[in-house]
Formats: C-alpha cells, sequence, structure tokens
C-alpha cells in the first residue's frame, strides 16, 4: 500500500478528510507538519485545502516558503506524485511546481456549493482509475480560485493535454452554474509536463463516503492505490 | 544605512480585478460619477538596511520578485527614502 504524506500547515483544515478519504481506500496515510524536512518515505504527498497561514499576503505565498516545501520539491523532482487541493492547488502554484495562478473569484463571492466537472486527463496517479470524459460531481469552497494564466501558457497546456478537470457548461443535467469562479477556460485543475504533480480547487475529499452524499471524488484516492501498484510491479 | 521601502503591488492592467469593479459601483453609486479604472492591490512598507540607496532598491526588487508580488498576475512599484 503507499504511504501517503498529508502536509499540515498552521491553517490547513481539510487535513482530516483527506486523510481519512486516503485511509478509507487502504493507503497507509500519515501526518506531516509544515516544520518537518522529511516525508517518512512518503509514495504520494497532498497537500490539503483550508487557509495556510491564514492566506496572508497571497493564498498559498507564505506556506510556500515552508520548511517542508523543500522535501514536496524534491519528491516532485524526482517523479513522485503530488497532489495540491484548494488550498493545495494554490501554493503548488506559487511554489512553480505548477503554472499560472489562482485569484479572486470573479463573483467576488466565496463559493461553496457541488460543481460538475469533467475528467479531461487520466494518466495521471490521481485520476487512472476514472474513465476519459467521466464527469463528476464535487464540492468547491473557495474565494481565490479564478485560474488565470498567459495566453501561451494556457495554450501550451490545451495542447499538451494538462487540463486534468474542467467545470462543465450549465445544461439540463448539470444545473450548477458553470465555471463557478471564473476561471480561464473553464479551468478546475491541470497537471505539470510530467503529469505527476496535479493540483485541482474542487474538493474531492469531500465526496468520498456515501455518508457524505457524494462518492465521485474516491476516485482521486483509489488511483492512488491503482498508480502504486503499477509502478511497483 | 536604513532605507525606507514603500512598496505598491497592483493586479496586472488587463487581468479582472472584481475588487476594484466592486469599489468602483460603489463609487458611481455614491455619485463618484467621474471615477473610474479603480485597482486594488496592497501597500507594504519596510526598512532595509544597505550600504547604499542602489543595494536597498536591487535587495528591495529581490524581494517583490520572490515574494511580495506575485509575477504571473501582479505589477509593483518600488519607493525608497533614506532615512
Amino acid at each position: 500500500m503507499p504511504r501517503v504524506a498529508v502536509v499540515r500547515f498552521p491553517g490547513s483544515n481539510c487535513d482530516f478528510d483527506t486523510l481519512r478519504a486516503a485511509e478509507s481506500v487502504g493507503a497507509d496515510a500519515y501526518f506531516v507538519w509544515h516544520r518537518d524536512t522529511d516525508l517518512r518515505g512518503a509514495d504520494v504527498v497532498v497537500l490539503p485545502g483550508g487557509f495556510s497561514y491564514g492566506d496572508y499576503l497571497r493564498s498559498g505565498a507564505i506556506a510556500r516558503f515552508s520548511p517542508v516545501m523543500q522535501a514536496v520539491q524534491r519528491h516532485a523532482a524526482a517523479g513522485g506524485p503530488v497532489l495540491g487541493i484548494c488550498n493545495g492547488f494554490q501554493i503548488l502554484c506559487e511554489a512553480h511546481l505548477l503554472p499560472g495562478a489562482l485569484m479572486r473569484n470573479a463573483g467576488l463571492t466565496f463559493v461553496s456549493k457541488p460543481v460538475d466537472v469533467t475528467v479531461e486527463q487520466v494518466d495521471t496517479a490521481f485520476t487512472c482509475d476514472y474513465e476519459p470524459e467521466e464527469r463528476l460531481r464535487l464540492p468547491v469552497a473557495h474565494g481565490e480560485g479564478r485560474f488565470v494564466a498567459a495566453p501561451d501558457t494556457l495554450r501550451t497546456l490545451e495542447a499538451e493535454g494538462r487540463v486534468v478537470l474542467r467545470y462543465v457548461a450549465a445544461t439540463e443535467r448539470s444545473p450548477f452554474q458553470p465555471n463557478p469562479n471564473g476561471s480561464a477556460n473553464h479551468i478546475a485543475g491541470i497537471c505539470n509536463t510530467d503529469g505527476n504533480v496535479v493540483g485541482i480547487m474542487p474538493h474531492p475529499e469531500r465526496a468520498a463516503d456515501r455518508l457524505l452524499g457524494l462518492t465521485g471524488g474516491s476516485g482521486f484516492f483509489t488511483s492512488m492505490i491503482s498508480s502504486h501498484q503499477g509502478s511497483s510491479t | 544605512m536604513t532605507f525606507r521601502v514603500h512598496v505598491r503591488v497592483l493586479p496586472r492592467v488587463g487581468l479582472l480585478d472584481p475588487q476594484g469593479q466592486a469599489v468602483e459601483h460603489a463609487l458611481t453609486a455614491l455619485g463618484f460619477e467621474e471615477a473610474g479604472a479603480v485597482r486594488i492591490g496592497r501597500a507594504i512598507e519596510l526598512d532595509v538596511t544597505a550600504s547604499s540607496r542602489d543595494e536597498a532598491v536591487a535587495r528591495a526588487r529581490q524581494m517583490c520578485d520572490k515574494l511580495l508580488a506575485n509575477p504571473v498576475t501582479e505589477d509593483y512599484l518600488l519607493d525608497v527614502e533614506s532615512d
């Protein structure tokens, strides 16, 4: 079973949900504190949602310089899988592990509701258990989730198939407002060139248990198991 | 020598600034129809110890590039005054 390190910063608040979602699929999940410099043999690293360092300066701007992030950078550089969820996505962008940035929602409001997304890239350690173009309903909860990037960066992301999740346009089957934050190209999640670093705004850990009503997010966690088994056999 | 550094960080022109838009609407509602192109950023002040003004500017610029401003979405202005 993969060892899954869930990194906790001061202000992380989705840490327990993420740990629990990873444990529920059988992963050997544990917390790593932001001051730690050792990921303790992690196979997978997850940066959970929350408000690290109170979102001071910019979301993720200070967390990026935590001691633990040097270890995360090394893990990512060696090809190790890293998933950033919400604030974790913001931290990965600030750390330049992913391109672009997440700015204040176009609608000015903090958006907390379910949205429909399409899985557009299934060749990652976090989405390999999904079908291509599979549609998921996942909760979002953020005030700064508007993905922006330079036009050539956006073109590269699209051309290289690095949009992992995309908000679905409103249809009868999808009654929720499309694109809840004004993201460029309706982008809800992306990956790096090698596909081992993934950042997403929706919260799969809040949609990974039948008691919570939604289960579409569990694939992110079962994918960690599947890809680990695939890589170690 | 100590230099007082004033940093103004603003969202890059051309990028949507919802805060600026909302405040512009509020100003219009208050009767300030002459107000336009409102943008909202942040002001940061700090002391920088350096041997010259040029060095203080160079160091402050590094601080902006590395932490105080996001190169993807923000531009910054520096104003350095000697003590």
